[in-house]
């Protein structure tokens, strides 16, 4: 069975350039923004380490900087560190 | 090339927008009822406001050779409160029979309330009653995982929802998956921080397909981009996809989607799918 990804791929009509070679610099600067703002957040807000926001960032930084085990599944990891649980049982709380 | 923008707030923005978006190649666009920044007080409130949705844009659109649809309710932040929701939801039928609306929307929720999901129930339940598609909205940033999951609860279990009717929209990498996997269609809006960004939306396309999947601006009063379908168009042809891909993507998914209401007339000609 194709795959839906394998489908949408054979719509390309050229030879896509190499990813790595299209996003280095834009992933480059990503990083520095990012280090640029925690640098800044550090300088700025000596309260930073206690913040559960400044924890899910880490978790996010961790993710993102995995080698292995998660290819092609970074972004939606990361948007799980930054989300609430969901509960299947909310429909019992809110007797709906 | 000529697109759909399936989710747009033209009601905030200029005339100056229509003729941008006209020269962009938008042949149509549909405007969900939305918050308009404050809540308002009265059922006349959103009476003068489903008027403005159903009267003045469609001409203001059509002065720029664009269609203009629209989806009646009230939006998932003002449904908190359930008495005014419920005023709303029982005059919402006298505009049902207006040319340009194409069913029940953007319902959904906000903060995953009670009485928000009450309020989207009694909204499912008059879209289910008149046969209408639905567009939902989800949640933002950290509400989306939850809220999401929570619509899709209500939406398997509701008697007489047809999935294929339904596009649940701000999907993102934690929510698209689920669904597309309920066989409902999916929407991405390309919005500047607490959404999508176009090479996302591309990345999302081309892990899960290109059916049942539209992307949108989600233009309106805030920090947003009307011209974002356009920018979505520019980042497949800067991967390499074809003309015809793209169109897939932009014009033909949205039309089979908005086909299914009995208002949606864009004619073939228009959009160059008939000779």
């Amino acid at each position: 069975m194709v795959s839906p990804q394998e489908t949408f791929s054979g719509a390309k009509i050229k030879p896509e350039t190499p990813v790595l070679d299209r996003e280095f610099l834009e992933i480059r600067a990503l990083i520095l923004q990012l280090a640029a703002a925690l640098d800044r957040v550090d300088r700025n807000d000596k309260t930073s380490n206690d913040d559960l926001r400044m924890e899910r960032i880490c978790a996010g930084l961790k993710v993102v900087a995995e080698r292995d085990g998660a290819i092609g599944d970074r972004a939606a990891k990361v948007q799980l560190i930054f989300s609430h649980p969901y509960d299947a049982h909310w429909r019992t709380q809110f007797e709906l | 090339m000529y697109y759909i923008d399936p989710h747009i707030h033209m009601v905030s923005r200029t005339t100056d927008d229509y003729e941008t978006l006209a020269k962009m190649g938008c042949v149509a666009l549909s405007e969900p009822a939305f918050w308009a920044g404050f809540d308002r007080g009265t059922v006349h409130g959103f009476r003068d406001y489903f008027r403005q949705l159903t009267e003045i844009e469609p001409r203001r659109a059509a002065s720029y050779g664009i269609q203009h649809y629209t989806w009646l309710c009230i939006n998932a932040k003002e449904a908190e409160n359930v008495q005014l929701s419920r005023q709303v939801i029982e005059m919402i039928p006298e505009f049902l029979s207006a040319t340009n609306v194409l069913g029940i929307g953007e319902i959904g929720l906000n903060k995953n309330t009670k009485n928000e999901a009450t309020v989207f129930l009694e909204h499912v339940q008059l879209a289910v009653d008149h046969q209408l598609p639905i567009l939902i909205h989800t949640p933002h940033l950290e509400d989306k995982y939850q809220g999401t999951r929570m619509i899709l609860d209500m939406l398997r279990d509701f008697t007489g929802v047809i999935p294929g009717k339904v596009l649940v929209d701000h999907t993102e990498e934690h929510t698209i998956e689920a669904v597309l996997a309920g066989g409902f269609w999916a929407g991405m809006t390309l919005y500047p921080v607490s959404k999508c960004t176009p090479a996302r939306a591309v990345d999302m396309i081309e892990r899960y397909g290109h059916d049942r999947i539209c992307v949108n601006s989600a233009g309106d009063w805030g920090p947003s981009r009307p011209t974002a379908v356009p920018d979505l168009i520019l980042e497949m042809r800067r991967r390499g996809y074809s003309e015809f891909a793209i169109k897939k993507i932009v014009l033909d998914n949205p039309l089979e989607f908005f086909q299914q209401s009995p208002n949606f007339r864009v004619p073939p000609q228009r959009i160059g799918l008939a000779s």
